[in-house]
């Protein structure tokens, strides 16, 4: 049934719709590079909506302000970890191209700058990151002013405290407030921020929450609340609530899946096919293979197989969350090319004994090995193939986790894979 | 130290030390002979071997070729237990199988051996077990039926304790820890003990104490000078499948080995065990290799073992008693020893160690006998014809309890916190509510340990975090303890998984990890954020 099968020819194919993936799809589509994109449900579902740089250098006991300074000092330290494989600039240019892309399609982000932002996390922790959604920025700015503010939660909404939010921060944000109120037209049982986000995409339950948001706010100039403020436009939901109120209102994220995580996600698929990327979304490649030709992805939806042909490809399929790396019990293995993978002895040392052991577990520094162009070593030590390159936390030798570094090496990484790819293009044309 | 008599602990009759299975036992013994005790341990509830065994009432099959003594002891209990306290038992029957590669002369012994310690034994068919059993391996040759079932030692444990409680106003102290003892006059007057969560140091007095340390009861008995109590530990591991893989109970027919045993447990599976001897006590954890070989042993039975599930890994330390000898540690007698210590010159204090689950009961009833003499209380002991209540706070350890109840109330309102095992933020209240030992200290594991909560396929990554949000809601939590308890027992739940940490649950992890330190920083708490 050869006919049946649906053929793409492109210049490049992203393997992975996670934030790398996307990023790469968005540099490649700003270069006017003839792009297709597949990959399942990724972490990116998960995400806070938080972009991380670098937030905790190893093993220390405060998180770091300076981003950039820490990149030096990462520079000194260690010669492999991928953001020491690409340059400040290049990391500059990365985040701006992103977040503006970002801000374009409906979700702005405060501009990526010298400092790190504290971000506030649903337990009323607070996380270092680089670059926050407009919708959560008046949190950390209401935070450092401790301006008068009272948390918001909802009855039935699970995995948001507020408070439980006010018991932890407390100590830094005197006077805080935890209020709990009915989301409208809510019945009894659970609810969820999916769909109290969706709502709000509708006027009358903007002016009903308004008002409970009113009647809850006391004395309080701002008020933060879990992220539900609206799924495709929650700019303008936040704009219309903040009338509707007259008060300063934040985000802030929840427990998966969390509302920032699907909005990124929406966006990407819509805003991409849009301007001409071929986007298969919740799709596996089976296989991969390189000949003279350049690449064959080999993969397959409910309508029959699909095949892509490509001259390059960037492979982008994260750790094991995602599948692009698999913990078998004797070692761990890169599934789809059966990249060597760098990693600890035996399973034996793959975790510490302790859980939250704040150096992080040797199985997170697991991955695969790339040379200066972020094209991945084959067994032999040398490029696996000239027209493959990686990006993400697939990439070894960092800990996204502990160094809360997630977003950044993804995005980076995809900057810099993305360049080559233009690189290896152009080459062949010329 | 104090010497000044502390509220909290007026003087008592009788201090045990120890909250297993063994020490609960004992409380309720004495309770049903009208005597009022204290029970203390150093954590809480089965945080011992009663905590981390397999589930398995024996038939006593098992040691027919190595302890018929012993096995005859576990069909009386089986056949008692099954009778008074069925609450808390799944009588799945048992079955001895053997395949390809087991000794053939072993298989024919059986029979004769199981008949001799009067445990019914009948053989069937192979067709007719893998009928019963269709996970069983195509090359058996041999099958039994025994009675064997499984237990739930938690419900047990918190059963007997609500029991003591009613009978005889007798009270559990959890987290409080045995330092050392005043002697005097060939007696113990006081034990002196520090609350591990205060901090504080108490002191307790009594007339009778009772050791039920398990496998620390020579390192309590050395507190009071006595040295006549002497164990060797061997170490055990086991592993739980994220489904239940067979019905029934099911034994490798061949002299005991690791990786025989497979017990249900609810919705689950125990495979196991290894036996390794070890000196310490202290950091005990499942390594690959043990976990490993579980595995290839039970897959030889069962060969959907191998590429199961798992979803945790746990090790415990069996106490033996050291009887001289060379027998290795798995042919060595599984029968319990009481020590008077009248050789040691104390009259007021005894040690009970050694045996099984399944003979808990027995082993209580002889402590509480010796016990009972010396305080001049003549009453016989009746828990072999008492049942044990069946507790309606307590039910929230059994499997599929929590979903049948919420779906019975039918109350939307009553949103669940742990979503693998259904368990609902009413009875977390419930389970809060009826717990007055824990008090103000109740914590996410206190919860956990009464309940089914973190013991499903997330193994408490995800209903950590909502019982913790809960516990903030309902006023428990006022300030930052509530999280640093949720990073306890996360790490506490960790220990259990660490060895078992590939395929999916390798996936699963990483999400948790992301959550709880990328997010909620649980990595960097006290540090400067
Ligand atoms: C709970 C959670 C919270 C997070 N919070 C933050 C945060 O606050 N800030 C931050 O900066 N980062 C955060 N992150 C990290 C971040 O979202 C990304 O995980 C990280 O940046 C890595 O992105 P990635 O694209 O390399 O990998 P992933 O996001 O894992 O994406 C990999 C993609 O590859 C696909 N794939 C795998 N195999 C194949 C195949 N054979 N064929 C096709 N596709 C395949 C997967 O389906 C997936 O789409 C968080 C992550 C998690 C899990
Ligand atoms: C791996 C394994 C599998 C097993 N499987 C089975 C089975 O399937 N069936 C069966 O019948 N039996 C089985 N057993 C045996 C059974 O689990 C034990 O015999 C039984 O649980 C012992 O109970 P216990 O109360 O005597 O001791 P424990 O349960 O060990 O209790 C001792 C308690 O003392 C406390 N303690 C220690 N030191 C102090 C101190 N200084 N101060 C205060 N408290 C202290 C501890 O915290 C602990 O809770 C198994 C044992 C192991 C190790």
């Amino acid at each position: 049934m050869k006919e049946d099968r649906r053929q793409f020819t492109v210049q490049l194919a992203v393997i992975g719709t996670g934030m790398a993936g996307f990023a790469a799809a968005v540099f490649a589509l700003n270069r006017n590079i003839v792009t297709a994109l597949t990959g399942n449900t990724g972490a990116l579902a998960y995400t806070t909506g938080y972009l991380d740089l670098l937030g905790w250098p190893d093993g220390a006991a405060s998180s770091i302000k300076d981003p950039w300074q820490a990149l030096d000092e990462l520079r000194k330290a260690s010669a492999h970890h991928p953001l020491v494989r690409i340059s400040a600039d290049d990391i500059r240019r990365a985040f701006a191209e992103f977040a503006a892309f970002l801000g374009e399609h409906g979700i702005a982000y405060t501009v990526p700058g010298e400092r790190n932002v504290t971000a506030l996390t649903p337990a009323g922790t607070v996380k270092p990151t680089f670059c926050v959604p407009a919708t959560m920025a008046a949190g950390p700015k209401a935070l450092a002013a401790k301006r008068p503010c009272a948390i918001v939660d909802f009855e039935g909404l699970m995995g948001f405290s507020a408070r439980e939010f006010v018991a932890n921060i407390g100590d830094r944000w005197p006077g805080l407030a935890a209020r709990r109120i009915s989301f409208p037209d809510a019945g009894r049982g659970e609810i969820y921020p999916e769909v109290m986000a969706r709502s709000l995409e509708l006027a009358v339950t903007r002016e009903k929450l308004a008002a409970a948001l009113k009647a809850a706010a006391g004395d309080a100039e701002v008020i933060g609340l879990p992220a539900i403020l609206g799924m495709h436009r929650p700019d303008h939901v936040l704009a219309e609530m903040q009338r509707l109120t007259g008060l300063d209102l934040f985000e802030i994220p929840t427990m998966p899946p969390s509302v920032p995580g699907v909005r990124l996600r929406e966006l990407f698929e819509q805003a991409l096919p849009g301007r001409g990327v071929t986007l298969i979304p919740q799709r596996k490649v089976a296989a991969l293979r390189f000949d003279e030709a350049g690449a064959t992805l080999d993969l397959s939806d409910n309508f029959g197989p699909i095949r892509i042909l490509a001259q390059a490809v960037i492979l982008a399929t994260g750790r094991f969350l995602s599948g692009g790396l698999e913990a078998r019990p004797a070692a761990i293995r890169e599934p789809l090319l059966d990249l060597p993978v760098t990693q600890p002895a035996g399973r034996g040392d793959w975790y510490r004994e302790r859980y939250t052991d704040a150096r992080g577990h040797p199985i997170h520094r697991a991955g695969i090995e790339t040379d200066a162009a972020f094209r991945p070593l084959g067994r032999d030590g040398r490029a696996y193939d000239d027209r493959l390159h990686a990006a993400g936390v697939i990439l070894a030798h960092q800990d996204w986790i502990r160094s809360r570094s997630g977003a950044g090496i993804a995005i980076a990484s995809a900057y810099r894979a993305v360049q080559e790819v233009e690189r290896t293009l152009s080459r062949g044309r010329g | 130290m104090t010497s000044a008599q502390d509220a909290a602990f007026p003087e008592t009759e009788v201090l045990i030390i120890g909250g297993g299975v063994t020490g609960t036992g004992i409380m309720r013994d004495l309770a049903l002979r009208g005597i009022r005790s204290i029970l203390i341990d150093r954590h809480d509830l089965c945080a011992g071997a009663s905590g981390g065994n397999h589930g398995l009432l024996h038939s006593g099959a098992r040691y027919v070729s190595t302890d018929p003594h012993s096995a005859r002891e576990c069909m009386e209990e089986n056949e008692l237990l099954k009778r008074l306290a069925p609450q808390c038992i799944e009588d799945t029957g048992g079955l001895f199988v053997a395949v390809a590669g087991d000794a053939p002369d072993f298989a024919g012994q059986f029979a004769g051996l199981c008949e001799r310690a009067g445990i019914p034994c009948e053989e069937i068919a192979v067709g007719q077990a893998r009928r019963l059993e269709p996970a069983l391996s195509d090359k058996l040759f041999k099958a039994y039926r025994v009675p064997d079932a499984a237990i739930d030692p938690f419900r047990l444990a918190l059963e007997n304790v609500n029991h003591s409680r009613a009978l005889a106003g007798s009270v559990y102290h959890p987290h409080v820890e045995i330092l050392g003892f005043d002697m005097a006059g060939g007696e113990i007057r006081a034990a002196h003990c520090r609350d591990n969560r205060s901090g504080r140091l108490l002191a307790i007095h009594a007339r009778q104490f009772v050791n039920a340390g398990g496998a620390w009861a020579m390192n309590i008995a050395r507190l009071a000078g006595c040295d006549d109590v002497r164990l060797l530990y061997s170490k055990g591991t086991l592993l739980v499948s994220n489904d239940r893989i067979a019905r029934h109970v099911v034994n490798r027919l061949r002299p005991p080995d690791d990786g025989d045993i497979l017990v249900p447990g609810g919705t689950v599976s125990l495979l196991g065990t290894t036996s390794t001897r070890v000196d310490d006590l202290d950091n005990i954890g499942p390594t690959a290799a043990e976990v490993d070989r579980n595995i290839r042993e039970g897959a030889a039975m069962i060969p959907a073992l191998a590429g199961a599930r798992y979803i945790r890994a746990f090790s415990r330390v069996r106490p033996l008693l050291q009887g001289g000898g060379t027998a290795e540690d798995r042919a060595v007698s599984r029968g319990f020893a009481l020590s008077d210590h009248l050789s040691q010159g104390l009259a007021n204090f005894c040690t009970i160690t050694g045996g099984k689950l399944t003979t808990f009961r027995r082993m209580a009833e002889s402590a509480s006998d010796l016990v009972a003499r010396r305080l001049g209380n003549h009453r016989p002991g009746t828990t072999a014809s008492v049942p044990l209540p069946d507790d309606e706070t307590s039910r929230w350890t059994e499997p599929g309890a929590a979903p049948r109840r919420w779906v019975r109330a039918g109350d939307a309102g009553d949103t669940i916190l742990c979503e693998c095992e259904m368990v609902s933020r009413s009875a977390v209240n419930q389970i809060v509510e009826h717990a007055p030992e824990i008090g103000e200290e109740m914590s996410i594991e206190a919860i956990a340990m009464r309940s089914r909560a973190g013991k499903g396929t997330c193994q408490g990554s995800f209903c950590g975090i909502r019982i913790c949000s809960h516990l903030y809601d309902t006023g428990h939590y006022r300030d930052a303890t509530g999280l640093a308890h949720l990073r306890d027992f996360l790490d506490e739940r960790f220990k259990g998984q660490r060895s078992i940490l590939w395929g999916q649950q390798a996936a699963q992890m990483e999400l948790a990890e992301a959550l709880h330190c990328g997010l909620l920083g649980l990595d960097s708490l006290e540090q400067d954020g």
